[in-house]
């Protein structure tokens, strides 16, 4: 495809602005001014409309094809949670109005989403308090680490160590470490958790706390896991939750039930808010009482005649971690969607994850290898080794079903799968839908034992062929474009 | 050559292989490089720096993953392949000679004990694959 200014052909216009009749009232100089005129693209209106209507076209999205990317929960946005966020009451309000004098005022349905959020996740999770600031889910997970410092610091605690299972988010070791903590890797068991055994020996007094991601990105659901936090209590130490998996147990379980103290919710993935490259995110933090003080500023209140205000005077709080009250068009279509659903709503969308993804597991088990076949929470890990041993490896895999018209699943990861092909259906596809990838992915699995060259040339039907990601890492040149 | 018969070797696929009085030289397993795939990044310590047993030296990224590399024993890096990120080929070419990633002074000669041997090593890797 031809980039718009390829398209360009001189003389053309899209619009003919009149001439000034006003005399020009400052007069730069001559240094300051253009040489020549700026290269833009020439080309009427409808040249450029259909220019990005045919660009719009490429994308790939949930609101064109099937998304199953594991452990990013890629549900379908509703648009009725878009069109309230374009209410010019929300859409138009400018974020310094709530601390201009008599702002607050002007500001109130703003604040009131903020502060009903807050209550509703602190009633998902079982925390009881929240900051709505965090951006994305890693930040999220940053500031609940630091809260952790702050809490240990707090106590006079000296401690060193944060411990991470060997199947957890990349994220969750490096928000650790840019937190100043050291990261432990704790190996998984035979049935593809966090052992139990190995965690017991791992701790001592220098542990900070634990992160951890229940269900796992195996998508198995720890039954220790309320032992474990016992166990980093023992020493002191905050167990923290990443909720990057939480659609597996929304209205089902709740974190802080379990023993948890910290826990990020992922409203680009549990509640619906766009996702990737539709952006932004928000990761909002809960805590426990004890550690409520640690929250970043400013938070919400509710005063006594039932109006909303900012409150600033938290002396113990970790301080300003994004501007201002964190993505608020995103919390609001949260906001929207939770209430959408309400508590029985929420439940299912847990159900039929869980349904979906174990379906899906049955489905294909004859087909690729999946060392825990075990009844799975919201996602499934196989492997393609079985495809590999001729010469179709997961990424080909991959690149078939893009062939096929589904965004292939999550690959290579998590690291403790080989050829890790990480499926994750969601609640929003119907079966009719998932049939389809099913019978996609049987036929790929089929076509790598007859003719595994074919797989190998994948993808032959999209707008680029298979790109050579080596080349693109090792001889980076962005200056060209 | 899949596995070095003088070299010994940890879970994480690092080897290690005695060069001359204490020298040791420490790389990446054929195993290692074969799933990790293609490497399109790595990072190596600086000349000088210590490190214990077990503690991350450096870190090897491809277009599959990222992973950290371990010291096999603890000891000080006393030379670095300052090549071999430029040119991963070299590494999977000859994996236990010109790919060796860093030289090392050992610091305590009976870590060597704990690591697997050839033989081991290639028991593990049947378990693994």
């Amino acid at each position: 495809m031809e980039l718009v200014f390829e398209k360009s052909v001189k003389g053309r216009r899209g619009l003919r602005i009149a001439k000034s009749d006003v005399p020009t009232c400052v007069n730069l100089d001559q240094s300051l001014l253009r040489g020549k005129d700026a290269e833009l693209p020439e080309l009427s209106e409808l040249d450029v409309v259909r220019h990005f209507t045919e660009l719009s076209r490429r994308n790939f999205g949930v609101d064109t094809n099937f998304y199953p990317l594991g452990s990013c929960t890629m549900k379908y946005n509703p648009k009725v949670c878009e069109r309230i966020a374009t209410y010019p009451g929300f859409a138009h309000l400018h974020p310094l109005l709530p601390q201009l004098r008599s702002g607050g005022m002007l500001t109130q349905g703003a604040l009131e989403v903020l502060y009903e959020m807050d209550v509703i996740l602190c009633e998902i999770c079982g925390m009881d308090a929240f900051t709505m600031q965090p951006m994305a889910g890693a930040h999220g997970e940053l500031t609940g680490i630091m809260m952790m410092a702050a809490y240990h610091q707090d106590r006079g605690n000296t401690k060193t160590k944060i411990l991470v299972p060997d199947s957890a988010h990349g994220t969750n070791p490096a928000s650790a470490a840019i937190a100043g903590y050291t990261v432990r890797s704790v190996p998984s068991d035979e049935n593809g958790l966090m052992s139990f055994e190995a965690l017991k020996e791992m701790l001592d007094d220098e542990v900070a706390g634990i992160m951890l991601t229940c269900p796992n990105t195996l998508g198995l659901f720890n039954p220790h896991v309320r032992e474990i936090c016992d166990l980093i209590h023992s020493v002191d130490g905050l167990a923290y939750y990443d909720g990057a998996n939480l659609n597996a147990i929304t209205g089902k379980v709740r974190p802080g039930d379990l023993g948890f103290d910290i826990v990020h919710v992922n409203l680009h993935k549990t509640f619906a808010t766009p996702h990737g490259g539709g952006g932004p995110g928000s990761g909002p933090v809960g805590v426990v009482e004890r550690l409520a003080r640690y929250l970043p500023i400013s938070t919400v209140v509710k005063r006594e005649d039932g109006t909303f205000a900012l409150d600033y005077h938290k002396p113990k709080s970790i301080g300003y971690i994004a501007p201002f009250y964190g993505n608020f068009g995103i919390v609001l279509r949260a906001y929207v969607y939770i209430l959408m659903l309400g508590h029985e709503g929420l439940e299912r969308v847990a159900e039929n994850a869980v349904l979906n993804a174990n379906y899906i597991k049955e489905k294909l088990k004859p087909y690729y290898d999946i060392e825990h076949g075990q009844l799975c929470k919201h996602e499934c890990v196989f492997s393609a080794t079985r495809q590999a041993q001729n010469g179709v490896h997961a990424i080909d895999i991959a690149k078939g079903l893009l062939d096929r018209g589904f965004h292939p699943p999550t690959m290579y990861f998590p690291t403790i799968v080989k050829e890790a092909l990480m499926i994750e259906p969601t609640e929003c596809e119907s079966k009719e839908t998932i049939d389809l990838f099913i019978d996609a992915m049987i036929e790929l699995a089929r076509t790598a034992e007859k003719a595994p060259e074919t797989i190998k040339a994948s993808p032959t039907t999209t707008a680029v062929g298979r790109l050579d990601e080596t080349k693109a890492s090792r001889q980076l040149n962005i200056a060209s474009l | 050559m899949m596995i070095d018969a003088d070299a010994r070797y940890l879970k994480s696929h690092e080897w290690i292989k005695e060069q001359k009085d204490d020298v040791f030289s420490v790389g990446l397993s054929v195993y290692a490089l074969e799933q990790l795939g293609d490497i399109v990044y790595m990072e190596l310590p600086e000349v000088g720096k210590e490190f214990k047993k077990e503690e991350p030296f450096g870190v090897v990224e491809s277009v599959k993953s990222a992973a950290d590399m371990y010291m096999p024993i603890s000891g000080k890096i006393i030379a670095v392949n300052v090549d071999a990120p430029d040119n991963p080929d070299m590494l999977s070419k000859d994996a236990y000679g010109d790919g060796w990633l860093i030289k090392i002074e050992a610091a305590d000669l009976a870590e060597l004990d704990a690591l697997m041997d050839a033989a081991a090593y290639g028991k593990f890797l049947e378990t693994e694959g």
